[in-house]
């Protein structure tokens, strides 16, 4: 089955996810060539057929312009599967060649079932669905960390410049960095988060508690942050921080993929949740199912004691 | 200036899921339903930009089972000014270029300035139908936007990345945008915004994909594999917190 992979450049920098897509093209034995909008000094290790379009000349974010040199290289090579990662790049610039090409979508792939089939995350991770497509072309977008590679990508691209007159109608103009300033979680060996379920601001400081006597750090979910209960630099997950203390310990989080991301690694993981079917069960070491506002307190309380 | 925005009614997330007869999707009987949350930040927006402009018109459009005007009442009563429900019993087995067909031949002859849609729906996720209504309109999108600014036609948005930083991104009307967590803070409706709510147009239009046809098929809807390992516990909480402790204790080495 042939497949192109459609590869990432950001900030100046080709992003290392590439060799997710390597990854999954290779669990499928598929035969690959790559794509990217990129530049010539910082090329991918890719043993392949790679078609470059120079980032200089077409900017890093600019849809139509991109979707538009990505046909050229789909009518040139006719691939089965055309692979992204399903990150702000992937799932922006996925549907507009879906649209394109007549072609199904199956977005946020996490794995290949025993049928051969991508599966799919739904409702919140509660859920999964393996899909069928019926068209000759499939585009796919793969959940970042799903797919790796044992070794380091290797080999020398045989490069194929694309070029394009076509032309957009948005413009990046820039970037703003990440506020992470203040506290480095990563360096945290101790992570208590808050999460939606401590339901309000006040009972954030029940999580501040717990983290203070264990001499820990304080976290958070997104929600939590964006209700502007706590500072961005507290949040873990794929928009915020990645960690992996010795223990984390997740108060009220459901565990949403993009919360996963950030935080399964840590050594020992403890969840409190009412829910005793949260997805954040699948990768805690303790599930304890209890009300936040009720055992956080006991908790912090025998802990103090001693 | 006129507006469009799309949301959808999802179950709540905390609902306890069944799978359906055919296999294929998740139960709808015995669930809550709400509005998707990326799509209330949607809704907020618009009314945002009506409050900036003056002069706005917001449509809220929604497909979906006749359950789903309550969730179109919502965004009424928010402060969005018509609601216009394509009714199709059967949305929840459509695909998403079926949904952005939909909404785009809605959409097709009335020269909508914005149209807002949420980033991705909580029960599906594709983060497909917005893109896709844009490109079926041949508009321009910007997705995943967490900060928006209009000026007179000129939009400036900011686009989320990975790791949390941001794309500045400047376009024009018309366009479509889809919404991330944390744009805005949606407002709760309010009493009286409830009752002039009931008293908005609500239109029901019929369901028209224009003729587009199936892509892909559910193989299976299933639950994930417990990985197992994971301890469950349950119970009286001082003794949870005990037990806790104890394996803390013996697990790791933080209470050493
Ligand atoms: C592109 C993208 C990037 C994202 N990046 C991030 C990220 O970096 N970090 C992140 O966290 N999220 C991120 N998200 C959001 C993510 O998808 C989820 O929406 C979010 O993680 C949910 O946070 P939560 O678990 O706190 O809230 P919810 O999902 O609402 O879960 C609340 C949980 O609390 C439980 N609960 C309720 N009441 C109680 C109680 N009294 N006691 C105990 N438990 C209770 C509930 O059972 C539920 O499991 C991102 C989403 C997108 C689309
Ligand atoms: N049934 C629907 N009715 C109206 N809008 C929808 C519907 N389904 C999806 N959308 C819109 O498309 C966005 C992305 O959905 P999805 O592609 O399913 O993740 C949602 O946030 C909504 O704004």
């Amino acid at each position: 089955m042939k497949t192109l992979l459609v590869a990432e450049f950001r900030e100046g920098r080709l992003r290392a996810e590439y060799s997710q897509l390597i990854a999954f093209a290779r669990q499928q034995q598929a035969e690959s060539v790559m794509f990217i909008v990129g530049s010539p000094d910082n090329l991918p290790h890719f043993a392949g057929k790679l078609y470059l379009a120079d980032v200089s000349k077409y900017g890093e974010y600019n849809p139509s312009v991109h979707k538009q040199l990505l046909l050229d290289v789909v009518a040139r090579e006719q691939p089965a599967q055309i692979v992204f990662m399903h990150s702000s790049y992937g799932w922006d610039l996925a549907p507009r060649l879906a649209v394109a090409l007549k072609a199904a979508q199956i977005s946020e792939v996490i794995a290949v079932d025993t049928n051969g089939l991508p599966v799919i995350p739904v409702c919140n991770a509660k859920l999964r669905r393996s899909i069928q497509a019926t068209t000759a072309q499939t585009i796919i977008t793969i959940q970042a960390g799903a797919f790796s590679l044992e070794e380091e990508p290797e080999g020398e691209p045989a490069v194929v410049a694309v070029d394009t007159d076509a032309s957009g109608r948005v413009q990046c103009t820039g970037y703003e960095a990440a506020k992470i300033e203040g506290v480095d979680l990563a360096k945290a060996d101790i992570i208590v988060s808050a999460g939606r379920g401590v339901g309000k601001p006040e009972n954030v400081a029940m999580v501040q508690a717990l983290a203070k006597v264990l001499g820990g750090e304080f976290g958070a979910s997104r929600p939590v942050v964006d209700a502007g209960w706590l500072e961005h630099n507290r949040q873990v997950g794929t928009t915020g921080s990645t960690v992996a203390p010795k223990l984390y310990i997740a108060c009220g989080i459901s565990g949403a993929i993009q919360h996963l991301a950030g935080m399964k690694k840590s050594d020992f993981i403890v969840a409190i949740n009412t829910d005793k079917d949260a997805p954040i069960g699948e990768v805690a070491n303790v599930l304890v199912v209890a009300d936040v506002k009720q055992f956080l307190p006991v908790l912090t309380e025998k802990l103090s004691a001693g | 200036m006129k507006i469009l925005i799309c949301i959808k009614q999802v179950p709540d997330m905390e609902s306890k899921f069944k799978i359906n007869a055919e296999g294929t999707w998740y139960d709808r009987a015995d669930l809550a339903w709400r509005m998707n949350e990326y799509d209330e930040y949607a809704v907020e927006q618009a009314i945002r930009v009506k409050e900036q402009v003056k002069d706005a018109d917001l449509t809220v459009l929604c497909i979906g089972p006749d359950q789903v005007t309550e969730t179109i009442k919502k965004a009424l009563a928010m402060g969005c000014d018509r609601g216009v429900h394509i009714a199709d019993a059967d949305s929840y087995k459509r695909e998403p270029i079926e949904i952005a067909a939909m909404i785009a031949g809605f959409a097709q002859d009335k020269n909508f300035d914005i149209i807002f849609t949420g980033m991705q729906s909580q029960d599906r996720g594709s983060a497909q139908v917005g893109v896709m209504v844009a490109e079926l309109l041949g508009i321009p999108a910007v997705t995943t936007i967490v900060d928006f600014l209009y000026d007179n036609g000129a939009i400036q948005v900011k686009r989320e990345l990975e790791g949390g930083s941001k794309a500045v991104v400047t376009t024009a009307t018309p366009v479509l945008l889809t919404c991330q967590l944390g744009l805005n803070t949606p407002r709760y409706p309010t009493l009286p915004n409830i009752m002039k709510a009931k008293k908005k147009e609500l239109l029901t239009v019929e369901a028209n994909t224009g003729g587009i046809g199936r892509m892909q098929e559910t193989a299976a809807c299933y639950f994930p594999e417990k990985k197992g390992g994971g301890l469950v516990l349950e119970g009286d909480v001082a003794e949870l917190a005990d037990k806790l402790i104890q394996i803390l204790k013996e697990k790791t080495s933080v209470l050493a």
